[in-house]
């Protein structure tokens, strides 16, 4: 990837002079980022349409049903000791996403530094919370189900609320596999030294560096963000 | 684990890492830990209006106050995204502005729809 970076210069103006500059100059609107990175966000604008439609048609949902929809805080509350607590998965599953994201950071940061081990060491830890979050997501699925919660109805309120809960959480819990997943191979290429010596991929054949560990962190973060939305519209709504 | 990354490295990488490269996103470690730090606070800030029960505008600004905070985090700083050339922010920025023009016409479809059915069907079992 890195031959397809042209170094920014001075000469390069900035503003809004410069995203015209930018865009109506020769081959390449994105100056100074690679070829990889300009590729994932618009892969992650794509994905922002897909989970704003889908929250745009739980929104749509809830409003236009004449049936009560069921109170989030109360159907996704946890019994602690004889007391309930509300919301309370959903805000361990949110405090472990933010770690997450934090330890993904950190590992792009010691990744550029050429600190190998430190990076390794917060890919893995990055791949644990999530693998954690995604198991959180399991119990709390088995947990809905038991209590019969089903895509079309559910014994709380307006029978959307099933639907609108498996499509959201479900494609953004399958997000955060793919990624655990993804995590643990750039892992394990940090791990070898791929990204030192500049091995090419299994899959594009391009020369690896250490972009690929802030490509994946975009990723990741973009899964944290979209947590975000879900957790104020659908669970604190 | 953060505590022991501030006290090992602290300062020397710090300054180290000020020295930005072009070509990738590298800043300093406490920016990242400050902002973490942040939207640990935010998160709790938001769990909490759950937990006191608020309800109506109140409840609803303030939800969308702490989730737009966070998000601004996560992409400007986490995502670099403060640090990106103009051209690149505004290309992945500004689409999204249709999704709320959707939802704006959704809001209003949905609107009628609950009109309709109320007259015809009456209020909610």
């Amino acid at each position: 990837m890195a031959e397809t970076t042209i170094p920014h210069t001075a000469l390069r103006p900035p503003g809004l002079r410069g995203v015209a500059a930018d865009w109506s100059s020769d081959q390449r609107a994105f100056k100074n980022v690679s070829w990889g990175k300009a590729m994932m966000w618009i892969f992650l604008l794509s994905d922002t349409f897909i989970f704003g439609c889908f929250l745009l048609s739980y929104m749509t949902a809830r409003m236009s049903t004449r049936v009560a929809w069921p109170n989030t805080s109360e159907v996704f509350s946890l019994h602690v000791g004889g007391v309930s607590v509300p919301l309370l998965l959903i805000a361990i599953m949110t405090f472990v996403l933010i770690s997450s994201s934090g330890t993904m950071v950190l590992a792009v940061n010691y990744g550029y530094r050429r600190e190998r081990l430190k990076a390794v060491g917060f890919l893995l830890l990055t791949a644990l919370l999530g693998a954690t979050f995604v198991s959180m997501q399991a119990f709390e699925w088995s947990k809905l189900i038991a209590e019969g919660v089903r895509p079309w109805g559910n014994p709380f309120g307006a029978d959307q609320f099933g639907a609108s809960f498996f499509l959201i959480t479900g494609f953004h819990g399958t997000h955060v596999s793919i990624g655990v997943l993804f995590l643990l191979i750039v892992a394990r290429k940090v791990w070898r030294g791929d990204y030192d010596v500049g091995r090419r991929g299994f899959f594009t054949s391009r020369k690896g560096n250490y972009d690929s560990v802030e490509v994946m962190g975009l990723y990741w973060h973009f899964v944290d963000l979209v947590w975000v939305f879900i957790f104020a519209f659908f669970y604190l709504w | 684990m953060t505590e022991a990354t501030i006290d090992g490295h602290g300062a020397a990488q710090a300054t180290q890492a000020a020295v930005q490269s072009d070509d990738h996103q590298q800043h300093p470690l406490k920016v990242y830990l400050v902002v973490w730090a942040w939207l640990f606070v935010l998160s709790a800030c938001s769990y909490l209006v759950d937990y006191a029960g608020l309800q109506g505008y109140l409840r609803w600004t303030l939800i969308l106050i702490f989730m737009m905070l966070k998000a601004g985090l996560i992409v400007a700083v986490f995502m670099h995204m403060a640090w990106e050339r103009l051209a690149l922010t505004y290309a992945i920025i500004l689409p999204p502005v249709a999704v709320l023009v959707f939802t704006l016409i959704m809001a209003i479809e949905a609107d009628h729809t609950l009109l309709t059915r109320l007259t015809f069907f009456g209020a909610g079992p």
